[in-house]
C-alpha cells in the first residue's frame, strides 16, 4: 500500500534555528530519506514553501475564485510530504516516527486510494 | 410435514451451535487475508443463511464449520468479482485463491481471533469503539445490543463500528499478532477495551449488561488461551472473575444494593472465586506484575477479609499504593484515599482523595461523591457528608444503588 506522511509542523520554527541546528536537521532529513530510498519504500517526497505562498481556488458559478493564503489558517502547517510504500498502517506509522518532523511537528497518515 | 420441520429445527440448532462456538474464529480467519472485517462478516451471515436453507434439505454436514467457510470464501470470490473489473481484480483473486487453497476443508481452521482481536484495538482505532468492535467482531453480537449496554443508540453505534471496519480496512490496519518488543503495550489496549466492556456489563443494572460481562469474560479466556505466556491476561480474567462471582450478592432479595462488606458470603460462587484464586496464583508464577494482577489482587485480599475475618488492611493498601503508582488514574485515587482511611483514619483518607478542581472528570464520578460522602460522615463533618451524598445521588443512574445511597445520607457515619 502507499501512504502519504503530511508533515505538520509551525511555520517560523526553522527561522528562529541557529544555522548550525539548521544544518543538523538538512542533516537528519537527508538521511530519512536515504533510509526510506535504501528500503524500498520511498515513492516521493517534497518540502514545501511556507503557507504565506500557498493559494487556494475554488469555482464558484463556473468561475475560478482565487484566494491569498492556505486552506486552513492554522498554527501549524503542512510544510512537506513523503509518499512511502508500506505493508500496512503498522510499518508506515513506524516509518512516521522515525521522520524528523514527528519530533517537532506532527505527522498526519493517509492511505492513498487504491482502487 | 413434522419431519420437514424437525429437519429445520435440526439445522437451526446446529447453526446456532456453531455459531455460538466458531463464529469468531470464522470471521478473523476470513478476515487476516483480505484485510475487510465487514466483507467477512457479510460473507459469513450469507453463509449461515444457505445453510439454514440447504441442510433442512441435504442434512447437516459432518463439519460445519468447514461447510459455512467454503461458501462463505465463495461469496468474498463472487464479491471481489462483482466490485472490480480489470487488472485490480486478479491480484485480489489470486490472494484470495490461496486463502482458499492453503485451508484445506479437512484441516483445523487456524484460530486467527488474537490477531483480529489486536486490530479491534489498535491504536490508529478510536479507544471508545474498541471494546464494542470486538463484541461484534469476535462474538458476533448484534449492533442494537451493543449499543444497549453502551447506552447509544443502534444507529450510532452502528456507524461508529462500521467506520471503524472500514478504517481497518481502507488504512491497512495490519491483523496480526504484534512483534515482541511491542506486544506488551498493544496487549494493554486489547485488556483494556475487555474490561471496559466487563464493568459497562457489570455497573448497569438491567439484565442485558449483566450478559455483557460473561461476553468480556469469554474474550478474555480467548486471550489467556492464545497467549499463554503473558501475566496481565490472567490476571484480567481473575479480576473479572472475582467481581462476577459476587454478582448474586450484590443485591438484596428485595432489588437493594449490598456493599461487599455486608454481601451474604453464601451467595458467593465459590467456584468462580476458586478459578480466579488458581489463575492469579499461576499469573504470579510468571513474575511480570502489571495492573490487573494487582486490581486482582485486591479483589482476592477483599474477599480473604470477608470470608476469613482477616484484618489485612495494611496489605490492602500496599497493593492500592502499587496500583496508583503502576496505573495512576482518578478511580485508582479514590480507592486508595478509601484504604488509607481503613489504616490512619478518614482524615487521612480526605486528604488523599483527588481534587475535582483540578480533574474535572471527578466531578462527574459518583464514586467520589459517595467516597467522599463516607470519609466526611467517619471525621463527623455530618452536614458535609450530607451535601456530598446528596451529589452522589444526582448522579447515580441505578436506582438500587440510589436508594442505598439515599439510606446513607439519612444516617451517615454508620
Amino acid at each position: 500500500m502507499q501512504y502519504l506522511l503530511m508533515l505538520y509542523a509551525s511555520e517560523g520554527g526553522w527561522n528562529q534555528l541557529s544555522p548550525a541546528e539548521q544544518q543538523a536537521g538538512i542533516a537528519a532529513y537527508t538521511a530519512y530519506t536515504e533510509a526510506l530510498a535504501k528500503a524500498g519504500a520511498l515513492v516521493g517526497a517534497n518540502r514545501l514553501q511556507d503557507s504565506d505562498t500557498a493559494t487556494t481556488v475554488r469555482l464558484v458559478d463556473g468561475k475560478p475564485v482565487v484566494q491569498d493564503g492556505p486552506y486552513a489558517e492554522a498554527r501549524e502547517q503542512i510544510g512537506g510530504y513523503y509518499l512511502i510504500e508500506a505493508p500496512d498502517l503498522d510499518a508506515a506509522l513506524a516509518w512516521a516516527a522515525r521522520c524528523p518532523g514527528a519530533s517537532h511537528g506532527t505527522i498526519e497518515v493517509r492511505p492513498v486510494w487504491h482502487k | 410435514m413434522a419431519q420437514v420441520a424437525d429437519a429445520g429445527n435440526a439445522a437451526r440448532a446446529t447453526a446456532e451451535t456453531v455459531a455460538a462456538r466458531s463464529y469468531g474464529r470464522l470471521v478473523a480467519f476470513l478476515a487476516v487475508r483480505t484485510h475487510d472485517v465487514a466483507a467477512a462478516e457479510d460473507a459469513l451471515s450469507d453463509a449461515f443463511a444457505t445453510a439454514l436453507a440447504e441442510w433442512p434439505r441435504s442434512g447437516c454436514p459432518a463439519n460445519p464449520e468447514a461447510w459455512l467457510l467454503t461458501v462463505a470464501r465463495r461469496r468474498l470470490v463472487d464479491g471481489v468479482r462483482r466490485r472490480q473489473v480489470g487488472e485490480a481484480v486478479l491480484g485480489e483473486l489470486q490472494q484470495l485463491a490461496e486463502h482458499v487453497v492453503d485451508a484445506p476443508d479437512e484441516a483445523p481452521i487456524p484460530d486467527q481471533r488474537l490477531a483480529l482481536l489486536f486490530a479491534c484495538a489498535h491504536p490508529a482505532i478510536d479507544a471508545a469503539v474498541r471494546a464494542p468492535l470486538m463484541l461484534q467482531t469476535v462474538l458476533g453480537l448484534d449492533a442494537k445490543r451493543i449499543a444497549a449496554a453502551f447506552l447509544t443508540s443502534p444507529a450510532a453505534m452502528g456507524k461508529r463500528l462500521g467506520r471503524a471496519k472500514q478504517k481497518i480496512r481502507e488504512a491497512g490496519v495490519p491483523l496480526r499478532v504484534p512483534e515482541r518488543a511491542e506486544l506488551p503495550a498493544r496487549l494493554d489496549a486489547v485488556l483494556a477495551a475487555i474490561y471496559a466492556a466487563f464493568t459497562d456489563g457489570w455497573c448497569g443494572g438491567d439484565a442485558s449488561r449483566h450478559e455483557l460481562a460473561e461476553e468480556a469474560i469469554f474474550l478474555a479466556r480467548i486471550v489467556v488461551e492464545l497467549l499463554p505466556d503473558d501475566a496481565e491476561a490472567p490476571g484480567l480474567l481473575a479480576c473479572m472473575l472475582y467481581a462476577h462471582a459476587r454478582r448474586a450478592a450484590r443485591r438484596s432479595a428485595g432489588g437493594d444494593y449490598v456493599p461487599l462488606h455486608a454481601q451474604d458470603v453464601a451467595r458467593w460462587d465459590s467456584a468462580m472465586i476458586g478459578e480466579a484464586e488458581a489463575l492469579l496464583r499461576h499469573a504470579s508464577t510468571l513474575r511480570r506484575i502489571g495492573r490487573f494482577q494487582l486490581e486482582a489482587a485486591l479483589q482476592s485480599a477483599h474477599v480473604e477479609r470477608r470470608r476469613h475475618g482477616r484484618d489485612n488492611a495494611t496489605a490492602i493498601l500496599q497493593l492500592h499504593d502499587a496500583l496508583a503508582m503502576l496505573a495512576p488514574s482518578p478511580v485508582a485515587a479514590i480507592n486508595r484515599a478509601l484504604a488509607l482511611a481503613d489504616v490512619h483514619g478518614a482524615a487521612a483518607g480526605l486528604g488523599a482523595l483527588p481534587d475535582p478542581r483540578i480533574d474535572a472528570r471527578i466531578a462527574g464520578y459518583q464514586p467520589y461523591w459517595a467516597t467522599r460522602a463516607d470519609l466526611l460522615a467517619r471525621s463527623g463533618a455530618a452536614a458535609e457528608a450530607r451535601a456530598a451524598y446528596e451529589t452522589a445521588i444526582a448522579l447515580e443512574t441505578d436506582e438500587a444503588v440510589r436508594r442505598f445511597l439515599r439510606g446513607r445520607r439519612a444516617a451517615p457515619g454508620t
